[in-house]
């Protein structure tokens, strides 16, 4: 029987799950909305990357929702599980930019993978997935479509509010004054970009991980742009939070520190 | 990682509650019998003078820190903010004036026959800390059409020099006359004298207990101290604080011998700057405490510890004493302040608190966590969140900060 560790990530929007064998590589991943029961939610996506041929021996979960999963044999933040998803993945002196639904995290990682120090974004939506997602949702666009309209724009507005509901604002504004939507969408990339950009300084590497990041995106290259670093995403940008809670999982039943 | 932690009680505290209690219903019976005058007064503000001038004092920022603790201060910023008080600012203010123009106040919940807080015959402040508490006091000068005297401190000092000291010292004598004059009484420097030696023996024994902290493991925590420094503040200058800090001082001390800790297992002792979160005192207790993580030393706390009183040269010695102060001075001096906090009780890490309506208590804003993490290797966090407004405060993110601050803690 083989054995394998899971890791669950329950964030804000999304629930993320990966289970990894004992050579750390990943065997299955899901990715399901979060919505009102954790527990349930977890469970579901768990189901899903359960395999036949193995057993689960030890399960760390993480982000928002990490400590209402009874299942799970132990919890760390997505500050810790983030870092070691990452340098796993990447193996490199790092500033991990991680585009969570509520918030943003910004984490310095050194050429061994530890923690140097991390920052959240104070007590506003701006820079966030619920910015977007707000945004989105008052233009009528799936948060899906967003960058693919953004490589068509000829221009680029320039959204001056820190605060989304402003933004929204302002954007009626410009559409009133036909801008084109592309142009309104390159803007609302560039906002997140330079919301980002002033939070911290960064290493040489960004690695750009949540639901928004994409291969090649607008959005990635802006945040190249605006904090002068090289951006890499991982291939599953979504789920190197639960990848580190998965080797946290290994690490734990190896007799690590839970 | 988090395990759920009993509370180590501290005995003394029964006899803090007597205390605080017979402070409150000194002043209410004052205001009904109408025996004696009330002064209110700053917390870091000219209270011997009106003590030595037969005043009893009540402090309108211990009804704040009540309005917080409680969670009230909610219900009645907005009064304040629809007459002009912005919810930018201090939100002791804001609430407090917001319970007056509703006419409650939670001292009517824990003690029984006070309906409100006593109304004052003057009002005295003293600008070391903030502007606000002037204003503050100047509404109630307004609405009552009472005299607000008061001192005006400058403010980021450097060196607290001679001018400085004569400038204050000189302000602080020029309350004597209209206090006299408010009082019916005539000054008299001996009392003054040893209103100031009681004073001073108070803040001696305060400092005593917080330091007490400096033992590994700590006796106590940052937030147990936020509630036993209720008697240093509204009660320095009398015997009865003097003997509250005695008793508090031979427990602590006792702990200290037989090694008691307040956080069991402490793993990690950590410096908390600013204002606390005064809505959340338990949780942040508990959280901490699960972590094994023991606050064993504060900015905030160490602002009752007035070293330079001496009865032999009031007035100087009392400008000086509340000149010095940390809130008073440049981020230089406070850097150095507090890397002597972070070596005397072997700190791991330091919190910032970034307290939104309270600028002047927040030292994270100028870059002064980056630069003393730089200058020891000590760990900082800042949080966000209020003393008193907890809309501003957001539990989950400060959890989240809080768990993966002590996580790198642990992996370093």
């Amino acid at each position: 029987m083989n054995r394998y560790f899971a890791g669950i990530d329950i964030g804000a929007s999304y629930t993320k799950c990966v289970v990894i064998d004992e050579h750390e590589a990943i065997k299955k991943f899901a990715v399901t909305q979060t919505g009102f029961d954790f527990e349930e939610n977890a469970k579901k996506v768990l189901d899903e990357v359960s395999g036949p041929d193995g057993e689960i021996v030890r399960i760390c979960s993480t982000g928002y929702g990490r400590k209402n999963v009874a299942f799970a044999s132990f919890n760390k933040t997505e500050i810790a599980c983030q870092s070691k998803g990452c340098f796993k993945v990447f193996g490199a002196e790092a500033t991990i930019v991680d585009i969570g639904g509520q918030d943003v995290k910004i984490i310095r990682i050194d050429g061994e993978g530890k923690r140097v120090d991390f920052k959240m974004n104070r007590k506003c939506a701006a820079g966030t997935g619920a910015f977007v997602e707000e945004i989105a949702f008052k233009i009528k666009i799936p948060v899906e479509r967003l960058d693919e309209i953004a490589r068509s724009a000829a221009g680029e507005i320039t959204l001056g509010s820190f605060c989304t509901v402003f933004t929204a604002t302002e954007i009626l504004s410009h559409i009133r004054a036909q801008v084109p939507l592309p142009d309104i969408v390159r803007g609302v990339f560039r906002s997140v970009a330079k919301r980002i950009s002033e939070m911290d300084y960064f290493s040489k590497k960004v690695v750009f991980t949540g639901g928004l990041a994409k291969r090649d995106s607008v959005l990635s290259k802006m945040i190249a742009e605006e904090t002068g670093s090289e951006v890499w995403v991982p291939e599953n940008p979504q789920i190197t939070c639960a990848l580190g809670a998965a080797l946290y999982a290994k690490e734990a039943f190896a007799g690590g520190p839970t | 990682m988090a395990e759920a932690v009993k509370r180590r009680q501290i005995a003394a505290t029964k006899e803090m509650k007597k205390v605080m209690a017979r402070h409150f219903y000194e002043l209410d019976e004052a205001v009904k019998s109408k025996r004696q005058k009330i002064a209110w007064c700053t917390s870091t503000g000219p209270a011997e003078i009106l003590r030595a001038m037969g005043f009893l004092v009540f402090f309108p920022e211990n009804h704040g820190a009540i309005l917080g603790a409680t969670r009230t201060a909610m219900d009645y910023i907005p009064y304040a903010n629809r007459l002009g008080y912005s919810p930018d600012i201090c939100s002791y203010t804001t609430s407090d004036i917001g319970a007056f123009l509703k006419g409650e106040t939670p001292l009517s919940k824990a003690y029984e026959g006070i309906t409100s807080v006593p109304k004052p015959d003057v009002l005295a402040y003293n600008t070391n800390q903030c502007r606000d508490v002037r204003d503050w006091f100047s509404f109630y000068g307004r609405q009552w059409n009472l005299p607000v005297i008061g001192v005006s401190t400058p403010r980021s000092v450097g060196e607290v020099t001679e001018e400085f000291i004569k400038d204050v010292s000189g302000q602080m004598k020029a309350l004597i006359k209209p206090l006299e004059e408010i009082s019916g009484r005539k000054f008299d420097m001996d009392r003054l004298k040893k209103v100031l030696a009681l004073s001073s023996e108070t803040t001696r024994l305060w400092k005593a207990c917080l330091f007490s902290a400096s033992a590994i493991p700590s006796p106590v925590t940052f937030f147990d101290m936020t509630i036993h420094m209720g008697p240093a503040v509204v009660m320095r200058g009398t015997e009865e604080a003097v003997a509250y800090y005695q008793l508090l001082l031979a427990e602590l001390e006792e702990r200290v011998r037989d090694k008691v800790a307040a956080v069991e297992g402490e793993k990690y002792r950590l410096y908390w700057d600013g204002m606390p979160v005064w809505g959340k005192l338990r949780e942040h207790s508990e959280m901490f405490g699960s972590l094994k993580a023991s606050i064993v030393a504060s900015t905030y706390c160490n602002s009752w510890i007035f070293e330079a009183f001496n009865p032999d040269d009031p007035f100087d010695s009392m400008a000086r004493a509340y000149t010095e102060l940390f809130i008073v001075r440049t981020d230089e001096v406070k850097e150095r302040y507090m890397m002597n906090m972070f070596k005397t009780f072997s700190c791991d890490g330091i919190i910032y608190h970034d307290s939104k309506t309270c600028p002047n208590n927040t030292n994270s804003r100028y870059g002064m966590p980056q630069r003393l993490t730089e200058k020891t290797g000590i760990p900082h966090l800042v949080i966000q969140g209020d003393l008193n407004d907890l809309r501003l405060f957001s539990e989950e993110q400060a959890k989240t900060n809080i768990e993966a601050f002590i996580e790198g803690l642990s992996e370093k």
